[in-house]
């Protein structure tokens, strides 16, 4: 893949990083559609490998809020690449990646569910693997490891219900 | 033609070739009559057929599993049928850690097995959540539904659940009634409150702000992402 050629398709807002045989990008959210778009549909990356987050609360140095990561696989020339973006409170939103993989439908649900990211144009945006009337968002680092009470809301049953 | 004929008309007799049967002299009854109460002959009866409905979640289950396989032989105590369907069974075993996402099946599956019926919460997490103290795992079924006995351990060894199923058939032959009245007065949750002092802890760090992480400047030196940050 050629950095310069792609960067410059986008204006020149792409950085990149490498570390062993990990290449990185990364996009601000507002070019993050042209570039998952071109790279799907120009370079050949056939296949989203993953959609995952980062919550940057309290890190070190961070500026953003939110970092929301894609693998993206060229399964012709076993090509690897990593897109990072970041997002900030209130309200992260980014576009949805379903109407160029639909693999995206789960992947971003579950993101959406445990970092409460929002992707516009998802067909099915609920939460996957919290209960739906979960209220919270469970991988965010302002979560208490115990929860908000969510595990004692439930009716208790004694034996003169049962 | 030898047919089933009732005891005391001279088929049955404890003395073979006699048509009398034999009569105990002090209770003046013949010798092949049980007296006991109704509550002691159906608690005998349920006791020894137990029909366990396997809630198993997580390793506790393997351990069940093997309970009720060859080595253990649950079956020796009559209590091997397991069935997937909680309106056969009367003696639920909860083995394993329960989701909050699960706890509403296992009040339902509870809820639909008919009385008298018992539960074992098997292992430490079905008894206190164990080593997931987290917020999706519930602490202890017996804050949710009622609880007969605790099976500790983690998971526990197939002889420790032998011991417990032991203990409820004593619990099911000394309590137990023939209408299953005694349950009707075991109407108060038995488990613990729902916010115990270790819940009033949390939600307090909860309301606490959050500060930003101050590191040690010996941490940072070296580190030009950190060394910005101070």
């Amino acid at each position: 893949m050629d950095f310069a050629a792609l960067n410059e398709h986008l204006g020149g807002v792409l950085k990149s990083e490498s570390f062993r045989d990990n290449t990185r990008l990364i996009v601000p959210a507002a070019q993050l559609d042209d570039l998952m778009s071109h790279l799907k549909h120009h370079l050949g990356f056939d296949m989203l490998s993953d959609v995952t987050c980062c919550d940057y609360l309290e890190y070190p140095g961070a500026t953003d809020r939110y970092g929301v990561i894609y693998v993206v696989v060229n399964t012709k020339t076993r090509e690897r690449l990593v897109v990072k973006t970041f997002v900030n409170d209130p309200s992260p939103t980014l576009p949805s990646m379903y109407r160029h993989w639909k693999t995206a439908d789960w992947t971003e649900r579950e993101v959406y569910d445990l970092f409460g990211i929002h992707f516009t144009g998802h067909p099915n945006l609920q939460r996957i693997l919290c209960p739906p009337e979960f209220e919270s968002h469970a991988l965010r680092k302002d979560y208490p490891l115990k929860g908000r009470g969510e595990r004692h809301n439930f009716p208790v049953i004694t034996r003169a219900e049962s | 033609m030898a047919i089933a004929q009732p005891p005391g008309s001279g088929g049955a007799s404890a003395t073979p070739g006699s048509s009398a049967p034999f009569v105990n002299p002090q209770k003046g009854l013949p010798d092949n009559v049980f007296l006991t109460t109704l509550n002691a002959a159906s608690s005998w009866a349920r006791k020894n057929s137990l029909w366990p409905m396997p809630f198993a979640t997580a390793c506790c289950g393997i351990e069940l599993m093997a309970t009720a396989s060859s080595r253990h032989d649950l079956a020796r105590f009559g209590a091997e049928v397991m069935r997937f369907s909680p309106r056969q069974c009367d003696l639920m075993i909860v083995a394993g850690r329960v989701a909050m996402k699960m706890m509403p099946v296992l009040q339902r599956i509870w809820l639909q097995m008919p009385e008298p019926k018992w539960c074992i919460s098997m292992g430490a997490c079905a008894c206190t959540g164990g080593v997931f103290d987290t917020y999706a795992v519930v602490q202890g079924i017996d804050r949710f539904i009622p609880v007969d006995l605790y099976v500790p351990g983690c998971p526990p060894r197939p002889e420790q659940l032998i011991a417990g199923i032991m203990q409820i058939q004593d619990l099911v032959q000394k309590t137990g009634t023939m209408q299953g009245t005694e349950f009707q007065y075991r109407t108060r949750p038995t488990g613990p409150a729902p916010f115990d002092a270790d819940e009033i802890i949390r939600i307090r760090e909860g309301q606490m702000q959050l500060t930003p992480l101050e590191l040690p400047a010996s941490l940072k030196r070296g580190n030009p992402a950190l060394e910005g940050s101070a």
